[in-house]
């Protein structure tokens, strides 16, 4: 009796089981649908949904340094200068030409015409001098980007002394001195005009509703979850945009982001592990897109903590680091070894230095002439997040571990979590530390000086490395207009740091992302945002 | 029973008082300057020591802590010193979106969790007691990680029953009113859209349902095994009742005080413990939330979002307290 109540429950658990299953099997083909190539008669798809990592901060980009708002704002927004498709070459933007003067003080730009703004006011000098204005006259923590100008109105170092419109569509910046990457930091996202009028309406709380030119207009905003623009149907380019929505959705888990690609939840994804690459190239209805590389991934080396302090021992630990086979187990073979503290694209790279081979006898000598033939004891800290730039720096670090050990380095492992890592790299408290960069607009300036120079300690020199010499240079090289003599300076600067190994340089690294392979026209920039204006389905 | 009822009420309010000063303590012991993580890698020794001031953060932490509860005292749960927007704003439809989520995997937990227990207690030492107890050492020790990427992966990918994450089909978005999509798509009457809410919750709602839905097995069972022993049900066995009812009915009244303070805490830890669900399943959630901010060390949304779970903790265990009258006569609240 008892056996026979507890089976008749199953079958009626199995029977409510099976309805419940034929009940999803019959809807499954609505969400079947939409995985289907469009067929014949059906509507074109035009409606892009972009899976990413992280929810936007602000879509006012110049109040952030956050990578996801850019993604979203170079889309509404657009700036005077545009660089180009692949790369951080100088292109027309809202500016249709422009001249410099030779002394490099006077840049006049003609600006394009008949251009308005997503609210239907225009765009014209006076726009442009009104956005400057609110940037020169705010501060660090307002709009942190605009440093690049070398400060703000109050400061000494701000390179604008004045901004002129000589008429409604011609304006003219007046340098204090000669900045030689001024062109290539106009061009920068974060620097992307915006609607007076909508500035001066909404005030703080332009960053929920941005108004731009671009190919794109804001349409909503759900913190976390998606940020919705859609075409611009009075855009000056009246061939573009191609689409006529974009999605960007946020799916923190890089698998989880993968599986809702791979099950056509989500069109396009950034942040593919390397790991997965082959997972999405056995799947016929995906494709991998690679993102230039613009960056760098290094070991920085404390020069203020002994024994990293001797050059001798930063010199040894440069060689006994096998950068091949960490690219090849963790990066899926696409990075490049670095040997410089600058990625190849980037001009007045010295391709004429010899990377520190890896060369474990020569790296105990070097330990035996600084006087530590026994070896020691040092941390190692490794990055608890994933970047492009290293994306298992746990893994790494075992690597990097396990080769010291050769030459009687004992490294201790460690991290903590990312706030609290950035904060005790910038005060000099680690002895070797995981770091990286990716460049913001292409130039040398943007890697040696930011991240090497002494005026960089307390901010992006993490090493905490400082040298007279090359601090002359790197000043120089910021205000030389002749890109010939620039280069040169360069090359030099990068010859002292090869010498005096702050870093140990890593790797440049090719971030990957994955898309249906009905996605054409996807550009990825090397800066990690790109306007997807030209984007469209095959 | 009512002044029990307002006399609990007011009792929380050195409870959460208390929780203000634990939380604010340990969020400043924690190492990392929020100006520091907001102006990110770019940031110079000037603009953070600037930003710091401006955040009041140079302040002594009493002080802090003083201003922080005297605006809390007036409703005003802060400013989030990431994205600048008042945390009264910012939260609902987060708290909403973790609400909805909560509650459907709470159902799940309890008609599945009850149900296993109460046929593991009624058929013991079967074959199915067995199994359903092993299943519930599976569900409480699976990792809800690898749990939820092997749901997407069968139930998504391979199957193509399910979406893999997210609430709603983003390209036929649900218009929001309460945030409780279920609620306003009936509202709204989209019946299709409906049905695509549901599928989206069916996946994490699942994966959250494993550990309170073990737990809320076991307990049931073993009470139920306790009170199937006791007098009353072999008189009502011997009375000739159906054993259904003797089961559902007579010892289920007695056996189910215990499962429901179970219940109680379990949703109380779903609501702030959904981090890893909202993480896989791209869920905008109040767990995300908080987490971020603590990555952000975004002080005032760590203070406000923890004090409001735990005041929905509090107010929930205080429900079952209530409940337990309606279910057991023998319970009252006097004085």
């Amino acid at each position: 009796m008892k056996k026979r109540t507890l089976n008749m429950l199953l079958i009626a658990l199995l029977a409510i089981s099976m309805f419940l299953v034929g009940c999803s099997s019959e809807t499954s083909n609505e969400a079947g649908e939409k995985k289907k190539p469009q067929e014949g008669g059906a509507p074109a798809k035009d409606t892009l949904v972009y899976g990413r990592g992280g929810d936007s901060v602000s879509l006012d980009p110049i109040t952030t340094t956050e990578g996801e708002t850019f993604k979203v704002t170079i889309n509404i927004f657009e700036t005077l200068l545009n660089y180009g498709e692949q790369d951080t070459t100088i292109h027309p933007g809202l500016a249709e030409k422009w001249e410099v003067s030779d002394d490099g003080l006077t840049y006049t730009f003609h600006l394009r015409q008949g251009v308005k703004f997503h609210d239907g006011t225009d765009f014209n000098a006076d726009a442009v001098i009104y956005n400057f204005n609110r940037w020169m006259n705010g501060d660090a923590e307002k709009f942190p980007y605009y440093t690049m100008f070398g400060g703000f109105k109050k400061d000494e170092g701000h390179v604008i002394k004045d901004i002129k419109a000589l008429d409604d569509h011609t304006v003219q910046f007046i340098l204090k001195r000669p900045q030689a990457p001024f062109l290539k930091n106009l061009a920068m996202s974060m620097f992307g005009i915006a609607s007076p009028a909508a500035l001066e309406k909404y005030g703080d709380d332009f960053r929920s509703h941005p108004v731009g030119t671009g190919p794109f207009k804001f349409v909503e905003w759900k913190p976390n979850d998606r940020i919705v623009i859609e075409k611009n149907p009075d855009y000056w380019d009246k061939n573009l945009p191609k689409l006529n929505k974009i999605i960007f959705r946020v799916i923190p888990e890089n698998t989880a982001r993968l599986n809702a690609l791979a099950n056509g939840e989500i069109d396009v994804m950034d942040g593919l592990n390397n790991s997965d690459e082959a997972t999405v190239l056995a799947n016929d209805k995906l494709q991998i897109i690679e993102r230039p590389s613009m960056n760098i991934g290094y070991i920085g080396l404390t020069t203020t903590r002994k024994p990293l302090d001797n050059k001798l021992v930063r010199q040894a630990i440069n060689h006994a680091i096998d950068k091949k086979t960490i690219i090849d187990a963790f990066y899926g073979g696409k990075a490049l070894p670095a040997k410089n503290p600058m990625p190849p694209s980037i001009e007045g790279y010295n391709d004429a230095i010899e990377d520190y081979p890896f060369d474990l006898e020569k790296a105990k000598a070097l330990l035996k002439e600084a006087g530590y033939e026994k070896g020691f004891e040092i941390d190692l800290w490794a990055m608890p997040v994933a970047r492009p730039y290293m994306p298992e720096a746990q893994k790494v670090a075992e690597v990097i571990q396990e080769s010291l050990s050769k030459i009687n380095i004992k490294a201790n492992i460690k991290s903590v979590d990312w706030a609290t890592y950035l904060e005790k790299a910038n005060k000099g408290e680690f002895d070797m530390f995981m770091l990286g960069w990716t460049g913001d607009n292409g130039d040398p300036d943007n890697f040696i000086y930011t991240l090497l120079d002494k005026d960089s300690i307390g901010s992006n020199n993490y090493a905490q490395y400082s040298n007279d010499e090359l601090h002359k240079i790197l000043i120089e090289a910021q205000t030389v207009a002749d890109q010939e003599k620039r280069n040169e300076l360069y090359k030099k600067a990068q010859e002292i740091v090869h010498e005096d190994a702050p870093w140990v340089p890593l790797v440049h690294s090719t971030p990957l992302l994955a898309a249906s392979k009905d996605v054409a026209n996807y550009l990825p920039h090397p800066t990690g945002s790109e306007c997807l204006s030209k984007v469209e389905f095959k | 029973m009512l002044t029990y009822t307002v006399r609990r009420i007011f009792s929380l309010i050195p409870v959460l008082i208390g929780m203000t000063l634990v939380v604010f303590a340990i969020i400043h012991a924690i190492p990392g300057n929020p100006a520091q993580v907001i102006l990110g890698q770019r940031a110079t020794k000037e603009s953070v020591a600037e930003l710091t001031k401006q955040l009041g953060l140079n302040q002594p932490w009493y002080i802090q802590y003083f201003d922080y509860i005297k605006a809390l005292l007036h409703g005003d749960l802060g400013i989030s010193l990431r994205t600048r927007v008042p945390i009264n704003e910012e939260i609902w439809p987060y708290l909403t979106a973790t609400i909805e989520l909560t509650l459907v995997a709470i159902i799940i937990a309890v008609i599945i969790g009850v149900n296993a227990g109460i046929i593991s207690a009624w058929f013991s030492k079967s074959w199915f007691d067995y199994a359903a107890m092993v299943f519930a050492l599976i569900g409480v020790s699976m990792p809800i990680f690898w749990l939820g990427l092997m749901g997407q992966w069968v139930f998504s990918i391979e199957l193509g029953w399910l979406p893999t994450t997210g609430r709603e089909n983003v390209r036929d978005p649900v218009t929001a009113v309460t945030n409780i999509y279920l609620l306003d798509t009936l509202l709204q009457g989209r019946f299709d859209q409906f049905t695509v809410v549901l599928k989206h919750l069916i996946l994490p709602s699942a994966a959250l349902a494993t550990i309170p839905m073990a737990i809320i097995a076991r307990m049931t069972r073993a009470t139920m095994l306790e009170v199937m022993k006791s007098d009353y049900i072999r008189t009502a066995r011997a009375k000739g009742l159906r054993m259904f009812w003797v089961v559902y009915k007579h010892s289920l009244k007695n056996a189910i005080i215990p499962v429901l303070t179970v219940i109680g805490l379990q949703t109380g830890l779903l609501l702030g413990g959904a981090i890893l669900t909202e993480t896989i399943f791209g869920w905008p959630g109040i767990g995300r939330y908080l987490y971020d901010a603590i990555g952000y060390r975004d002080y005032p949304v760590i203070q406000s979002g923890i004090l409001i779970i735990a005041a929905i903790f509090v107010f929930i265990n205080l429900v079952v307290d209530l409940l337990y009258v309606f279910i057991d006569p023998r319970i009252k609240y006097t004085k």
